[in-house]
């Protein structure tokens, strides 16, 4: 099990991660690592990508709300793209589809950041 | 402490033990899946079964356990599974947190207690300074 990380610039100054895997207890101080290296480097305009995320759990979602809270500190934000519909409930049932914006496509999730 | 007893008859129980550390818990949450397959819980209800034992040996993990173990029992019956985590720590009171709380406070230990009350039909949990922790999860297959 494990998770593969990209970071990858997009349009204006906001930055893509690419996540592949499984989010879980061993593999979520990776993806904290990547958003906190982004937010160090005041970049607070983040698209996160599940697509090819199969799982996450509340290590996982501890990592992407930690995100959110410091790059609203700066007036940034975090959205998210997902697709799939078991994770999509992860975020339904623990009410996170208010604090976050969560698209199907990532060009919409960008979109929304301007 | 003894595991809760089955609604129904038991099909079979299958017992696994693994070093309470955060690669292993990957291994808990493939073994109780493949169990719990042989019962005819939807690929939904598998995968929160699967995020329900991960949450669990994860709170295991994160509140320590003195001999480094966590033990897991999964019972199939007709009616479904009962799936029974216990480790020798003293893990945190699982109080029932809402959901406003969630955004608010963003706490992993708090999401991770309010994803398994809100993914199995019934969950029980004792603590004891002496015998540490268990936690009793019930999964009820859809009819």
């Amino acid at each position: 099990m494990d998770i593969k990380v990209n970071v990858r610039e997009s349009e204006g100054d906001a930055y893509v991660v690419d996540l592949t895997g499984e989010i879980d207890v061993y593999t979520s101080p990776k993806v904290k690592d990547a958003i906190t290296e982004l937010i160090d480097k005041e970049h607070y305009n983040l698209v996160i990508n599940l697509e090819k995320v199969r799982y996450i759990d509340s290590t996982g979602l501890g990592v992407l709300i930690g995100g959110l809270k410091r790059v609203r500190e700066h007036g940034g934000s975090v959205n998210l793209v997902c697709t799939n519909p078991q994770i999509k409930k992860i975020f339904d049932i623990t009410g996170l589809v208010k604090i976050f914006g969560i698209f199907d496509d990532e060009q919409s999730a960008m979109k929304a950041l301007a | 402490m003894n595991p809760a007893p089955a609604a129904t008859k038991s099909q079979g129980i299958v017992r696994l033990e693994i070093p309470a550390r955060a690669e292993w818990v990957a291994v808990a949450r493939l073994a109780v899946a493949a169990v719990a397959s042989r019962q005819r819980f939807s690929v939904d209800d598998i995968e929160d079964i699967k995020l329900a034992i991960a949450e669990s040996c994860t709170n295991a993990i994160q509140h320590g356990t003195p001999d480094g173990t966590i033990e897991i029992q999964c019972e199939v019956s007709s009616e479904g599974i009962v799936l029974t985590v216990r480790d020798r720590g003293q893990g945190p009171p699982l109080e029932a947190v809402s959901e406003e709380r969630i955004g608010e406070l963003g706490r992993t230990e708090e999401l991770g207690v309010f994803l398994i009350r809100a993914l199995m039909d019934s969950v029980e949990y004792t603590s004891d300074p002496r015998e540490g922790t268990q936690l009793v999860m019930i999964k009820r297959v859809s009819s």
